[in-house]
């Protein structure tokens, strides 16, 4: 059953699949670039959308998958490895084995625990990242050759990149729509809903919930490795804390538990952020300088007013 | 090993555990009465170092810096409470944690338009300066002396109120039942408004007591936020005692873990591993704690919800 | 014929001083209909709890079908054949009605980690979901979202997702509460139809239902039983009627 919603879906991402032709056709490369970051944040945005929108598990620490992913892909660069189906495969094992781990322990718990643990296991990589000077410790360090796969795909050639990346969302997209859409994502939609009443009826929530947050991690791991090969620089950064809160601002900016949410949520706040930068009828210092704090203005009104999210206002039925 | 240099890192250890108590105490309050989870307590940790270090170049008088500071960071703290945060005790958790995320952008922005980015240069009295001769070979700076000092007066003062006035049995029956408070007549809005503010007080007089020791800048109330949480969830959420122990134990193992975790490998492993696995797991060391608790207590140390 | 199929022994349960469950001996043959009366707050809720794993007993022991399952939680008990509905509507809002039959229903067909098909598709799971609502007389509210039910369909719902999981008993907590008298009598007639087929607990304010449907009634008052027999044997029983009919009377 395809709804209205997600034919829209379709249609965004046809649309950017046009853009490189566009970008090309007006000689504005930058947006291609732009462009590619939003993809990839979408992604991990997609990836929280399933635990924190389907799940209601509000983890404040996906960005610990976002560093996984990306030291996977710098670390074996570093030393000389550049395939990317050793580093990607790499990336992506070890963000879901570090989330089985994460999650075991929080996944037991609900609330305020809950946030405060995801939160501060994010912060003890974020920490270990800093502490590792071999590879880069607080400064980081660049990823200058990108992912190498056996001459199929070139990252070096932008158009072939973005294309990739496009691919990856829209299979990201695609697998979640499925899986919530399963069994499986029946029992954490229900879990989600009434906790009391599906251990009545015989569900044990624990392994449903790890599961999801297992895959989520694992999908924003991937994300990551797409990411430090946009960047071609690797930091801790990857995993700060407030990385955490952007992500979960993007799904719920979007629309939580909507397929659409995440891709235009992590739209607008990039866009946004891009904008709010280089923005140049107000004075730009007071601007450029401080935008963080137009950015928290808006995040504290979007929280308070606009609690649907921008997928409420497309046409169509509510999820 | 060299006994002084243990005795100071312990020392050391109870100087950052009062400190982190100090943050922990109001908010588990919060947490435990409010339901509410406030990332901006940080930075009312924040305010309270900057208002005090302004105060002091401004007046010269330490008091009178640190009266005001506790005051206006008091005064901030509930106009934060009346204006923003009143409006998302009936939110979920995700939305209190989206709105105190703004919160934050917003205060460590305000701040860089007032004070700049650069750390401010914070300094203390000379009468609080200085070393003191604690035994014959181990000298101790007479500031850090003072902290542990305050920290533990306030922790004996909240003891005292939390377990033997009228208000303090009101905080406790609101941590562990909230309904039952509402449903006695009190008047629950006023008490939250007095437990929020005493945790920014407290939040507050962290920050002017750390300010001298470490940097004065936007963003500092965010790094040992998170600390505090790990605190809490160690000591178990809206329990006093549990801050206080979780406060001492991370305290002494963060501190400990720095000082001695590279010399203590270095004896098993080569100085090399030893020199690359001694920071990187002292920095861990109280997140894997709190994963160690919580494997064995889900709720904590000192649970006081439900029972 | 008069197997029991639940039973508890010294059930115990306290809270700080109160003692909500008192050392409570309770026993259900197989078919019976039982109710379970008692004033508010005599520990009515708190034992149902017991039996449906909610709440882990301080001491006694509770046997399902001979099997001891004191020590079991919820989703296991559901799986023995316990099904439980809530005194306080607990249906999935969000949902529609067949997609809560469905799901109570998949909870009883092997285990779902199953990731790829659409489950509102199957027509394994909304097959027997909506000849449950026929059954029910929910079937033309199929599509209906739970949270737009009247009450009265709400709490026919929670029913019908407890009969999805094909229980052998049935553990019913004030089934008409909040009910107006039309509802009231409609749900009780559906209890009725149930009667015999199912084991039946049925806690219950009611005395109108309690009185139709119950082969054995048991009194609980302040956490303990004080009798236990048929509606005849209960509506004469001087104790009873001064702990409790007589309150109301």
């Amino acid at each position: 059953m395809i709804t209205t919603r997600n034919w829209i879906l379709v249609a965004i991402l046809l649309l950017l699949g046009a853009v490189p032709a566009a970008a090309a056709y007006f000689e504005q490369p930058f947006y291609l670039d732009l462009l590619r970051r939003v993809m990839i944040f979408a992604i991990a945005a997609v990836s929280l959308n399933l635990i924190l929108g389907y799940g209601g598990m509000v983890s404040f620490g996906h960005a610990a998958y976002l560093g996984i992913g990306g030291y996977a892909v710098g670390i074996l660069a570093h030393h000389g490895i550049h395939s990317g189906w050793l580093q990607w495969g790499l990336a992506i094992g070890a963000s879901a084995l570090v989330a089985l781990a994460i999650g075991a322990i929080s996944v037991r718990t609900s609330g305020i625990y809950f946030i405060m643990i995801t939160l501060a296991f994010t912060q003890m990589l974020y920490y270990l990242g800093i502490s590792i000077e071999e590879y880069g410790g607080d400064d980081g360090m660049r990823v200058p050759v990108r992912s190498q796969f056996s001459g199929l795909v070139d990252l070096n050639d932008g158009t072939q990149f973005y294309f990739l990346v496009l691919g990856i969302l829209a299979a990201s997209l695609f697998l979640v729509h499925r899986l919530v859409n399963s069994r499986f994502g029946m029992v954490l939609q229900a879990i989600r809903s009434n906790e009391a009443r599906t251990r009545a009826i015989g569900f044990s929530p624990y392994p449903y919930r790890l599961a999801a947050f297992v895959i989520s991690g694992a999908m924003c791991g991937l994300a990551g490795a797409l990411l430090v090969n946009h960047t071609a620089y690797l930091t801790p950064e990857f995993m700060n804390w407030t990385r955490s809160g952007e992500l979960m601002f993007m799904v719920i900016l979007g629309g939580i538990a909507t397929s659409a949410g995440p891709l235009l949520g992590a739209a607008v706040l990039l866009l946004l952020e891009d904008v709010l930068q280089g923005w140049s009828l107000l004075p730009r210092e007071a601007v450029r300088d401080h935008w963080q704090l137009y950015l928290g203005i808006f995040l504290v009104l979007v929280v308070l007013f606009a609690r649907r999210g921008l997928a409420g206002l497309l046409p169509g039925k509510n999820e | 090993m060299n006994y002084i240099l243990i005795a100071e890192q312990t020392l050391n250890g109870l100087q950052l555990g009062v400190m982190l108590f100090l943050l922990a105490a109001g908010l588990t309050l919060v947490f435990g009465i409010m339901n509410l989870v406030n990332l901006a307590h940080g930075a009312l940790y924040m305010v309270g170092a900057y208002l005090t270090t302004w105060f002091y170049q401004a007046t010269g008088s330490y008091l009178l810096a640190v009266v005001l500071g506790l005051a206006g960071t008091l005064a901030v703290g509930i106009v934060t409470e009346l204006v923003a945060l009143r409006t998302l005790y009936e939110r979920d958790h995700l939305d209190q944690v989206l709105a105190t995320f703004g919160l934050i952008l917003i205060f460590n922005e305000l701040i860089a338009i007032v004070w700049g980015r650069a750390a401010l240069y914070s300094t203390i009295p000379d009468y609080l300066s200085g070393h003191v001769q604690l035994t014959d070979s181990l000298r101790y700076p007479l500031y850090r002396l003072v902290i542990i000092g305050v920290g533990l007066a306030v922790a004996v003062l909240l003891w005292f109120t939390v377990s033997r006035t009228r208000i303090g049995m009101l905080i406790r029956a609101g941590a562990s039942n909230r309904a039952m408070v509402a449903a006695l007549g009190v008047n629950i809005r006023l008490l939250y408004t007095i437990v929020f503010g005493v945790g920014a007080a407290l939040a507050g007089l962290a920050g002017l007591l750390s300010g001298p020791i470490y940097a004065v800048q936007p963003g500092m109330g965010e790094l040992i936020l998170i600390q505090v949480f790990v605190v809490i969830v160690i000591g178990g959420i809206g329990s006093i005692r549990g801050a206080f122990a979780g406060a001492l134990i991370v305290g002494m193992v963060d501190t400990m873990g720095r000082a001695f975790l590279k010399p203590t490998l270095a004896t098993v492993l080569s100085p090399t591993a030893a020199e690359t696995a001694g920071p990187a797991l002292a920095s861990m060391l109280i997140y894997l704690l709190m994963a160690a608790v919580l494997a064995f207590r889900p709720e904590g140390l000192f649970p006081s919800r439900g029972s | 014929m008069n197997k029991l199929l639940l039973e508890t022994r010294e059930l115990r349960k306290t809270f700080g001083a109160l003692v909500a469950t008192d050392g409570v001996d309770f026993d259900v043959r197989e078919g019976e209909t039982h109710a379970v009366i008692g004033p508010n707050g005599a520990g009515k809720t708190t034992f149902i709890k017991q039996i449906s794993g909610e709440l882990r007993p301080d001491s006694g022991e509770i046997r399902f079908a001979g099997d001891d399952i004191t020590a079991l939680p919820a989703p296991q008990r559901s799986h023995k054949g316990l099904a439980r509905s809530f005194q306080i509507t607990s249906i999935y809002r969000e949902f529609s009605a067949l997609e809560n039959v469905a799901l109570a229903v998949q909870a009883h067909a092997g285990h779902s980690f199953r990731f790829w098909r659409a489950a509102r598709e199957d027509p394994a799971l909304t097959g027997p979901a909506i000849r449950i609502l026929e059954e029910i007389g929910l079937d033309r509210r199929k599509d209906v979202l739970a949270a737009n039910l009247s009450h009265g369909e709400q709490r026919q719902l929670e029913i019908a997702m407890a009969l999805a999981t094909r229980p052998r008993l049935l553990l019913l907590d004030e089934p008409v509460a909040g009910m107006g008298t039309d509802e009231s009598q409609r749900m009780i007639e559906l209890l009725a139809t149930l009667k015999g087929e199912k084991t039946i607990v049925l806690v219950e304010h009611d005395m109108d239902a309690v009185f139709t449907l119950a082969d054995r009634i048991s009194v609980l008052v302040y956490g303990r039983i004080i009798a236990t027999g048929t509606p005849v044997e209960i509506r004469a029983n001087q104790e009873v009627r001064a702990a409790y009919l007589g309150e109301d009377s």
